[in-house]
């Protein structure tokens, strides 16, 4: 970019994963379980975000013309930062994860176990536009009433797809989907390459 | 949220960025960092009050979803004033790291799932 030229504080390199899934499964609360800060919001004009005036008819409440983004941190390292952004859940906000998705390593998709039905939509999302994702069942009540195999073969998921049951209220928990999802990115990396990786 | 003052505070965001409501430029992400330049360059004029409070929240390397939340404005409305600070010289930014899933982001992936296993 402009002025590159000019030595200023290393900045530091920035990857995002997204939080997705329908409304209220828990996405919020992810966030803020893995985050080393607590999860922080912009409220986003509608016009601003790129929604003609026009276009919020439909919407019933049309006071209500901004859309809320949360989103946490977590530093890897000194020159690498891991943004972790919860997608808006309701349905009429959605233009926005297109903008959200771009450049991102992948995605969360999570479930709550109550109604899986609620997160159709996100599967298909991110299906469609080939953005690696796993699903997280978000047991609410610390109830898993379904094997991973089970909430698969319901979701008609490809095997490639892993399937984590999990309580987004732990932070443990919450790190394992996390990393469930760089190991499957990972294996998509060193299947494109061919070669097995020896260098290192 | 409320909605209450929505429309009054609509325009007072905009006054901010002088009726603009598009940046001059596309390339700020969400997670484009921002760094203030210190010292600024000597052709830099004096900024507005509140380019200037953005460029006190950039001392240090700040990403630009965080500069947002913490001035409690929007992202467009950051976005805008950053771009003007971009052209005087007063910030540099850095784009993300690009990611496509080829051998070449191993090693980024790695350092990833090693940062998350230490959490
Ligand atoms: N008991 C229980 N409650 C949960 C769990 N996860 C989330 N909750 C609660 O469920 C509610 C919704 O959670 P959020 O994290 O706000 O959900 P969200 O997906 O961000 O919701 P939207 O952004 O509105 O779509 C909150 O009251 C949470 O405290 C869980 O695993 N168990
Ligand atoms: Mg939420």
């Amino acid at each position: 970019m402009a002025g590159s030229d000019v030595i200023t504080r290393a900045a530091p390199d920035t990857v995002k994963i997204l939080i997705a899934g329908g409304f209220g499964v828990g996405k919020t609360t992810m966030v803020g379980s893995v985050s080393e800060i607590a999860p922080l919001r912009t409220e986003e004009p509608l016009t601003a975000a790129g929604l003609g005036v026009d276009d919020l008819d439909g919407i019933e409440e049309k006071r209500a013309t901004t859309v809320a983004l949360d989103f946490g941190r977590i530093t890897i390292g000194s020159d690498l930062v891991l943004y972790l952004f919860g997608t808006p859940g309701q349905q009429r906000f959605w233009f926005m994860w297109n903008d959200l998705a771009l450049g991102a390593l992948g995605a969360v998709v999570l479930i709550d176990v109550r109604r899986p039905e609620t997160s159709f939509a996100a599967i298909d999302f991110f299906e469609r536009r080939g953005i690696p994702f796993v699903v997280g069942v978000n047991g609410f009540y610390g109830d898993h009433p379904y094997p991973p195999d089970e909430i698969r073969e319901a979701l008609a998921l490809p095997d490639h797809v892993q399937v984590l049951l999990c309580d987004a209220r732990e932070r443990d928990s919450s790190r394992d989907v996390l990393i469930a999802l760089i190991d499957q990115l990972i294996a998509v990396a060193v299947h494109t390459g061919a070669a097995p990786r020896t260098d290192k | 949220m409320s909605g209450g003052d929505t429309d009054g505070r609509l325009v007072r965001l905009f006054a901010l960025t002088g009726g603009r409501t598009r940046p001059s430029r596309a390339d700020f992400t969400l997670i484009t960092t921002v760094t203030a330049v210190d010292p600024p360059p000597t052709w830099a004029t004096r900024p507005q009050p509140e380019h200037q409070r953005i460029l006190r929240r950039c001392a240090e390397p700040i990403a630009v979803a965080e500069l947002a939340a913490l001035l409690d404005l929007p992202v467009s409305v950051v976005v805008i004033m950053l771009c003007d600070l971009l052209e005087s010289g007063r910030i540099t930014a850095r784009a993300p790291h690009p990611v496509s899933c080829q051998p070449e982001d191993l090693d980024l992936l790695q350092k990833v799932r090693d940062g998350l296993g230490r959490l």
